[in-house]
Order: structure tokens, then C-alpha cells, then sequence
């Protein structure tokens, strides 16, 4: 027995494997507040623990990307998109990446957070992390989504999710433009260098939250089909 | 004639032989497939989708067999032909019988995608058409038969789809699924019930010699209030299973676990429902031919149209699919059961209930259809209502090949074995 025509009519089903990427991503984006913490008590060691750290969860992301994508062939007739699936499980994935890149360049050139935008900078990398876990909160909703077929009052549920997801990447914007305004203020006293790579890191914190939100908001196109 | 008159006997029990081995087939394959939704959700238990299989798909068999029984045993081809030469008819279905067994085995040893109903089709006509000739075909009858097995998985499919949608209206979509569900899955039992009651009445009672009459003008009307009082009597045994389930407060993870447990004991009905109805559907597949042998053979060679069919031929058939079942389908099960997790027991009774109902209803008109393609298309039914996470549609291309392979393989060994026999015996 290879299989019957009835058993292979069964694909694997993607929404439990996509919620699983999510959550790795997530887990990944969560080590930037230790690792900000590690920078600001200029505790390398630690800083260099919890990049190693961070380093795992996003290799282990990019598995669950790669198996995920090579589990949904053209073939698949699924209560969502293909393609708009697709384009979630890469902005679920940009959210270990980025925070990747971050914690990457922040190691690599020992960068040092200067103490007038300490507070308003670590406020910043809460808000994308907590947008983070709101983008978390809205895929869990998938499998129940699934349960009732897409429909009905549970889309109200996730609505609300997405909106405060929303909101929380508003906030993140706003508190970057405080951020770099922060900055702006003082970068004449600071390492023309530094300075370049500080805006640099400020830029890919606030993209970090524009992907949360994007995934979460592909959710919603997921569900409109 | 002197042919049947010598070896009459050693036929007929060639003839048991080879219908056996194919009801065996039956049972050991496509059983398993009929099954596997239930076991795949949980709903059962391997041990007990067998216990279950083998009561309905005997009932099944043989109280509703009847139909298409007579359909493969003379609706295909037309015996009127050949009354003067029935030791053809005998090596026909002889070879009829061999043939799709013979192709089932090589089909299923790697893995094809086929139906038990398509070779056996395929190798009647096959076995006609050339060993007596092109106009002993009922073409008429093949042509509406072959249109059955595109219109029952679309119709099945469509069924499914409402019936999911029905649930996502009554009980998932509400403020308590749990109590709706207990309110609303008895009516879906009730028609259970009263669908196999139905089709009992309607066309089974013929074998075992009970007639009804209470007077309400037509045979249909008769049996509306028996077959209404047999569902009232299932959703209320429904009912009280249902109602030793409660409700487990502690499981936050998905509100909805609670919810599929009651769907899960639907399942247990609806996979009686499937069995009834592939019992219904797949025995005549193997006992057709046999009876007609029977037929010949017990007249002392006459062709007689309007014999009855005798019971033991659908109790030879209903053992063989049971002893099929107990022997080596237990273990497709198994690996069916496995490998269709994903289709949660809210959405496999709706499956199994579509394609159930399809093939009780295509069972009555006398159409041999695949229980198995029927079933394909209730699923993606369900999946069209958005229901299940992935399904595979490479699948509905390889039922559309195994239709064009399935046939004409079948019709090939037919008309092999069917010279076999001529050489050996005459």
C-alpha cells in the first residue's frame, strides 16, 4: 500500500506550521530587550550570549520558512491564498531577521547607545517587540479561524487584534521620529561613524514593527479572500 | 448446454471462489476508505470502525444490494443475445470476476488509484462487446453509468458543502457552540437514521420476504412513518450519548475541543452510514457476476430473465468484504487513519454524510459507483466552504486518469481470461 487516492487528497495543512514560524520570529525579536539591556550596562558578554542566542532562533525561523514553503505545492486547495500566505511567511520572517541585523551590527561595532536617547531608545524596541507579539496574538487566531471556516463573529476578534496591532505600530513610528530627533540633537558631539550606524539601527527597529504589522495585516487579506 | 450440464458445478464454485476473493479485495481496500475518515479524526477507534464496518457493510449488502447487484448482472449486458449459448454468459462473468481482481491486485501493489466499480464495469463491457458482440452492450445503461461517476462526487461535494455550512450556522458560529451542538447534532442523526431506514424499506425488505402495507397509497408513503420513528429512535440514543460528554472547562488552548467531541460521536453514526452505503454499493461488484452464474447454473443452463436473486449470493459477498476487512484492511486503516489527521470530526461527518447519502441514493437507482471518488468529492466539498487546511488536487486528476487507465485495463483481462475459459471448457 503506497497510499489510497482518498489518503492522498490530504495536504499538510499550513496554518499550524505558519503560527509555529511566527512564534520563532517572535521569540527572536523578544532577546532584543536583553540584549539592549546587556548594551546599556555595557555587558558584552552578555550582549554576545544573547546574540548567539538570537543567531539560533533566527536559523531555526528560516527552517521552518524553507519547510513551510516547500510543503505548498501550486496543487494545494486551501481555504486561504497561496500566494498571499506566502508573502505573510516572509514578513513573519523579515521580523527575525531584522532583529538579526540588529543585534548583529550593534555587536560587531560594540556600538554604544548614547545617554540622552537611552530611555526614549529602549521605549522604541519595546513598542516593535510588544507590536511583535500583537502579530503573534493575531495568526494564533488562524486555527480557529480555520475551525469555523472563516466566518462569522471570530472576524470581529481578529479585527480588534489587528487594530491594536495598528495602534502599536503607530506608536512605534511616533516614538521614532522622537528618537531621531533625539539624536539629531546631539549627533554633532558624537563619531560622525557611529552616528550613521545609530541611525541605521533606528531604521531597522522601526521596520522590524512595519513587518509585524505587515504579517498581520496580510491576515486580514488571508481572511477576505 | 452439455458444458453446463458437465461441469456446472466446478463453475459455480470457481465462480465463489473468484467473487470472494474480490469481495475480499473489497474489504481489505476500499473499506478502509470509507472508514479511514472516522479513525483519521478520532472518532474511532481502529478496533471499532472494524466492529462497525462489519455489521453495516453486511446490513448494507444485504439489504440494499440488491439493485446493483442486478444492474452488473444483467442491466450491462443483454443476455437475450446469447439464450441459446449461456455457457458464454458463465465464462463472461467468470472472467469478469478475475479480471478486475486480477487488475485490483497489480493496481493496488503500486499504489494506482482505482476503483473496484470501474474494472468490474470495465471488464463486463470488455467481456461483451467482444466475446459476443458490440450490440450485446447496453450502451445506454453503460453511458448512465459512467455519467453517475461524474455526477456523484459533485453531488456529494454539494451536499457536504451545505452540510457544513449548516453547522457553521447552528452551532460553530454562535455564543455557545457546545450547547448548540447538543442541541443541533441529533437532527443530523436523525437523518442518518432515517435515510438507512428508508432505503431498507424501500428496497432491502425484498430479501428477507416482509412486506408492509398500511394503506397510505404508495410504497414511498408507507415507509415515511416507520423511517421517521427508526431516526427519532437513533437521534434519541444520539442524544443520550451526547449527553454523558461534558463539557472540559480547563481546555483554554482551542475553545472548540469540547465541541468536536460531540461531532465525534456523529461520526460514529455517520461512519455506520458509509459503510451501509458502501455495503449497499460495492457488494454487487463481486456478487453481480456471481449471480448470474448462479442463475445460469441452477436453471440447468437457461438464461431466465427474471430470476430472483438469491440471498446467499449477498451473504457470500457481505462475508467476503468482512473476512477482507478482518484480514488486512484493519491495517490500511490504520495508515489512513494517520495520515488524515487534519480532518476534524465537525468536517468529517459532513464528508461522510454527503457521500454516504450519494451513494444510498445511486444504490437504489442500480448505479455501481466509487464510494472512494464519491468521498473525494464530499471532502472538497467541505474544502471549498473553506473548512480544511490543505487539500491535494493532483488527487482529482488521478481519479480522472484511473477512468481512463481503469476501464479499459479491466475490459483487456476480461477478454483474456474470458477465451481462457472457452479454450479450457469447450
Amino acid at each position: 500500500m503506497v497510499g489510497t487516492p482518498f489518503s492522498n487528497l490530504f495536504g499538510q495543512s499550513p496554518i499550524k506550521p505558519i503560527q509555529q514560524h511566527i512564534d520563532l520570529a517572535h521569540q527572536c525579536a523578544m532577546q532584543l530587550i536583553p540584549f539592549i539591556d546587556a548594551v546599556l550596562a555595557d555587558d558584552w558578554d552578555k550582549a554576545t550570549r544573547v546574540h548567539s542566542l538570537i543567531s539560533d532562533l533566527e536559523h531555526q525561523a528560516d527552517d521552518a520558512k524553507i519547510n513551510l514553503r516547500s510543503n505548498l505545492p501550486n496543487s494545494l486547495m486551501m481555504p486561504v491564498d497561496r500566494s498571499d500566505l506566502l508573502v505573510m511567511v516572509s514578513r513573519q520572517d523579515n521580523i527575525a531577521n531584522l532583529t538579526k541585523d540588529v543585534a548583529g551590527i550593534m555587536l560587531g561595532r560594540k556600538m554604544e547607545i548614547p545617554k540622552a536617547i537611552a530611555t526614549t531608545m529602549y521605549e522604541y524596541v519595546e513598542t516593535a517587540v510588544e507590536t511583535s507579539a500583537q502579530a503573534v496574538k493575531a495568526v494564533n487566531e488562524m486555527d480557529e479561524l480555520l475551525e469555523l471556516g472563516f466566518k462569522g463573529r471570530i472576524l470581529d476578534v481578529v479585527n480588534q487584534l489587528i487594530q491594536e496591532l495598528n495602534r502599536l505600530e503607530h506608536e512605534n513610528d511616533e516614538l521614532q521620529i522622537k528618537v531621531r530627533a533625539a539624536l539629531f540633537e546631539i549627533e554633532r558631539d558624537l563619531p560622525p561613524v557611529d552616528v550613521m550606524f545609530l541611525y541605521k539601527v533606528i531604521e531597522w527597529v522601526g521596520e522590524l514593527a512595519d513587518s509585524a504589522q505587515s504579517a498581520g495585516g496580510k491576515l486580514q487579506l488571508l481572511i477576505a479572500r | 448446454m452439455e458444458i453446463i450440464a458437465e461441469h456446472g458445478h466446478i463453475l459455480l464454485i470457481l465462480g465463489c471462489i473468484f467473487a470472494f476473493f474480490m469481495a475480499w479485495g473489497i474489504g481489505a481496500n476500499d473499506v478502509a476508505n470509507a472508514m479511514g475518515t472516522s479513525v483519521g479524526s478520532g472518532a474511532l477507534t481502529v478496533k471499532q470502525a472494524i466492529l462497525i464496518a462489519i455489521v453495516f457493510e453486511f446490513c448494507g449488502a444485504y439489504l440494499a444490494g440488491g439493485e446493483v447487484t442486478s444492474t452488473i448482472r444483467k442491466g450491462i449486458l443483454d443476455p437475450s443475445l446469447i439464450t441459446d449459448q449461456p455457457d458464454l454468459l458463465v465464462f463472461g462473468m467468470m472472467a469478469a470476476l478475475l479480471a478486475a481482481g486480477t487488475w485490483l491486485l497489480i493496481a493496488s501493489m503500486n499504489g494506482w488509484p482505482v476503483s473496484t466499480t470501474h474494472s468490474i464495469v470495465g471488464a463486463l463491457v470488455g467481456f461483451a462487446a467482444v466475446g459476443i458482440s458490440v450490440d450485446a452492450v447496453n450502451w445506454g445503461k453503460v453511458g448512465a453509468i459512467v455519467a453517475s461517476w461524474v455526477v456523484s462526487p459533485l453531488l456529494a461535494g454539494t451536499i457536504s458543502y451545505a452540510l457544513f455550512l449548516s453547522v457553521q450556522k447552528l452551532v460553530l458560529d454562535t455564543d455557545d457552540p457546545f450547547k448548540n451542538a447538543k442541541r443541533y447534532v441529533p437532527l443530523y442523526m436523525f437523518f442518518v437514521g432515517f435515510m438507512i431506514a428508508m432505503v431498507t424499506l424501500l428496497k432491502g425488505l425484498k430479501n428477507t420476504g416482509i412486506d408492509m402495507d398500511f394503506g397510505m397509497g404508495s410504497k414511498f408513503l408507507n415507509c415515511l412513518p416507520i423511517a421517521a420513528v427508526v431516526g427519532i429512535v437513533v437521534a434519541l440514543l444520539g442524544g443520550w450519548m451526547l449527553s454523558r460528554v461534558k463539557e472540559d472547562l480547563s481546555n483554554t488552548q482551542n475553545r472548540f475541543a469540547n465541541v468536536e467531541n460531540l461531532f465525534a460521536i456523529l461520526m460514529i453514526f455517520t461512519a455506520a452510514a458509509m459503510a451501509f452505503a458502501h455495503g449497499s454499493n460495492d457488494v454487487a461488484n463481486a456478487v453481480g457476476p456471481l449471480a448470474a452464474i448462479a442463475s445460469v447454473i441452477g436453471s440447468g443452463g437457461t438464461i431466465a430473465s427474471k430470476s430472483v436473486l438469491p440471498a446467499w449470493v449477498l451473504i457470500l459477498g457481505g462475508a467476503g468484504i468482512v473476512v477482507g476487512l478482518a484480514t488486512y484492511g484493519f491495517r490500511v486503516m490504520a495508515t489512513i487513519g494517520k495520515k488524515i489527521t487534519e480532518l476534524t470530526p465537525s468536517r468529517g461527518f459532513a464528508a461522510e454524510l454527503g457521500a454516504a447519502t450519494t451513494v444510498v441514493f445511486a444504490s437504489t437507482w442500480g448505479l455501481p459507483i466509487s464510494t472512494t471518488h464519491t468521498l473525494v468529492g464530499a471532502v472538497l466539498g467541505v474544502g471549498l466552504a473553506r473548512g480544511i487546511g490543505a487539500l491535494n488536487l493532483k488527487v482529482v486528476g488521478n481519479i480522472f486518469m484511473s477512468w481512463i487507465v481503469t476501464l479499459p485495463a479491466g475490459a483487456g483481462f476480461a477478454i483474456l481470461f474470458f477465451f481462457l475459459f472457452k479454450g479450457i471448457f469447450s
